[in-house]
């Protein structure tokens, strides 16, 4: 008699199954005692529960999402420690590199300043730096061609650049390649935006908000910033 | 007028935002579920269900009405569990493994009226050992094996949702499986194959 193979007992599993495999499971000791090996440890898996959501659950996720869906819509709210870490981030972020590229090039003795302590500090102000880019990136995907608020962007945009470079050659000391990437693929963003004049043709914005889109920018940005925050409040 | 998912998507795609507030109400606990699924983690599936409807709501206009509206965001959530996982990945290659970089168990934080409190750590040790061995498929292997195994997808649908061939969907259920086995056999006391 020909037995089955481990993949037919899979498909049995999942119903896919004709009457002779049927028929073979039922007059087979040997086969029906491991497909019932099979079943049961499928079926314990099927127990991973999931966290439950109340019912309000749908409601909850369209209240967050409502204020991100068209362009007539708002801008997400702004978190109230925004406006202070907007001056100064920049100073911030040239601060955070130097102290951790001093670390690595004269070491910790020198610096007294201790790796760990360094990779917070840098973690901390990622996460934040993501944190802005997000909600300037936000703007950018909402913003129409000639509203009066992409002036402002702009500049913000700029801003944001030279921090970012700070930042993306931190992640490149650090060895951090995947925080470096999604910093460089920011860099060419916020570059075009911020180069671009006030009378630069409609199309540009399209072309960059497609861009962001296509590259899943915001969604990168949004879980590297909660991961480097998560990250570094744990050291 | 009843809002049914195709009447719904349709109302959307020409701008009526009520609409579209129909389908992310309906749609929500079952995109939480799968992405729950899909990560192994609760504030990743939140964030996951965020872009699946960003996703889709930019995307509306590409929504082809022959396939249904959950199957079509079922697709969106996968791809960007996918996203999720790679970048996640990347980062871990990088960054060794320590046990304390990961978030507390969602079950550590659930405060418990329901189970006994040896049910509970029983749940507790069965799902985490699952989640471990979840964590050692490939990205593939485990969406196509959540799709099978929870949400009962045909192979057909899980190779649409992945963007490959029927004969590599079913192939990576089966790899699936086999890797659960050899993992979670030896700790539940099954003699192996
Ligand atoms: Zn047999």
């Amino acid at each position: 008699m020909i037995h089955f193979e481990e993949e037919q007992f899979v498909q049995a599993y999942y119903g896919e199954v004709d009457e002779n495999t049927r028929r073979h499971l039922q007059e087979c000791a040997a086969c029906g005692a491991e497909f019932a090996r099979l079943r049961d440890l499928l079926d314990s898996v099927r127990d991973y529960p999931v966290p439950e959501r109340e019912s309000s659950y749908g409601s909850d996720v369209w209240a967050r999402l409502a204020p991100c869906l068209g362009p007539q819509a708002p801008p997400p709210k702004l978190r109230p420690a925004w406006f202070r870490w907007w001056i100064l981030a920049p100073a911030l972020a040239a601060f955070v590199v130097v102290v951790f590229v001093a670390g690595i090039v004269t070491g910790e003795r020198r610096t007294g300043i201790s790796a760990r302590s360094r990779e917070r500090v840098l973690l901390m102000a990622m996460s934040d730096h993501f944190d802005r880019s997000q909600i300037l990136l936000t703007e950018l995907v909402h913003a129409n061609p000639g509203s009066s608020g992409l002036m402002a962007q702009r500049e913000k945009a700029r801003e944001l650049l030279t921090e970012n470079r700070l930042l993306r050659q931190s992640a490149v000391h650090m060895g951090d390649v995947s925080d470096a990437d999604l910093l460089d693929a920011l860099d060419r963003v916020l570059l075009d935006f911020a180069n671009g004049s006030s009378t630069s043709p409609p199309d540009n914005l399209a072309a960059l908000q497609q861009r962001i889109d296509n590259d899943a920018l915001l969604f990168k940005v949004r879980i590297s910033g909660a991961d480097a925050r998560e990250k570094g409040q744990k050291l | 007028m009843e809002w049914t998912d195709a009447v719904a998507a349709d109302e959307a795609r020409k701008g009526n935002q009520y609409a579209f507030r129909v389908l992310v109400e309906r749609h929500s606990r079952s995109i939480f579920r799968l992405a729950f699924r899909m990560t192994g983690n609760e504030q990743d599936a939140e964030d996951l269900v965020q872009e699946t409807f960003l996703r889709a709501y930019k995307q509306l206009t590409q929504f082809d009405a022959r396939s249904g509206f959950s199957t079509w965001l079922y697709r969106i959530c996968s791809n960007c569990a996918l996203d999720l996982i790679r970048a996640r990945k990347r980062r871990n290659e990088q960054q060794p493994y320590s046990g304390d970089q990961f978030p507390l168990h969602w079950l550590d934080r659930v405060a418990s009226p329901g189970p006994s409190p040896e049910r509970l750590t029983q749940s507790k040790q069965i799902t985490g050992q699952v989640e471990a061995a979840l964590q050692r498929l490939s990205e593939t292997e485990r969406l196509a094996f959540v799709l099978r195994h929870y949400e009962g997808c045909d192979i057909e649908e899980i190779a649409a949702t992945l963007g490959v061939q029927a004969n590599a969907a079913k192939h990576s259920v089966f790899r699936a499986v086999q890797k659960l086995r050899r993992a979670l056999e030896p700790a539940w006391g099954v003699a192996a194959r």
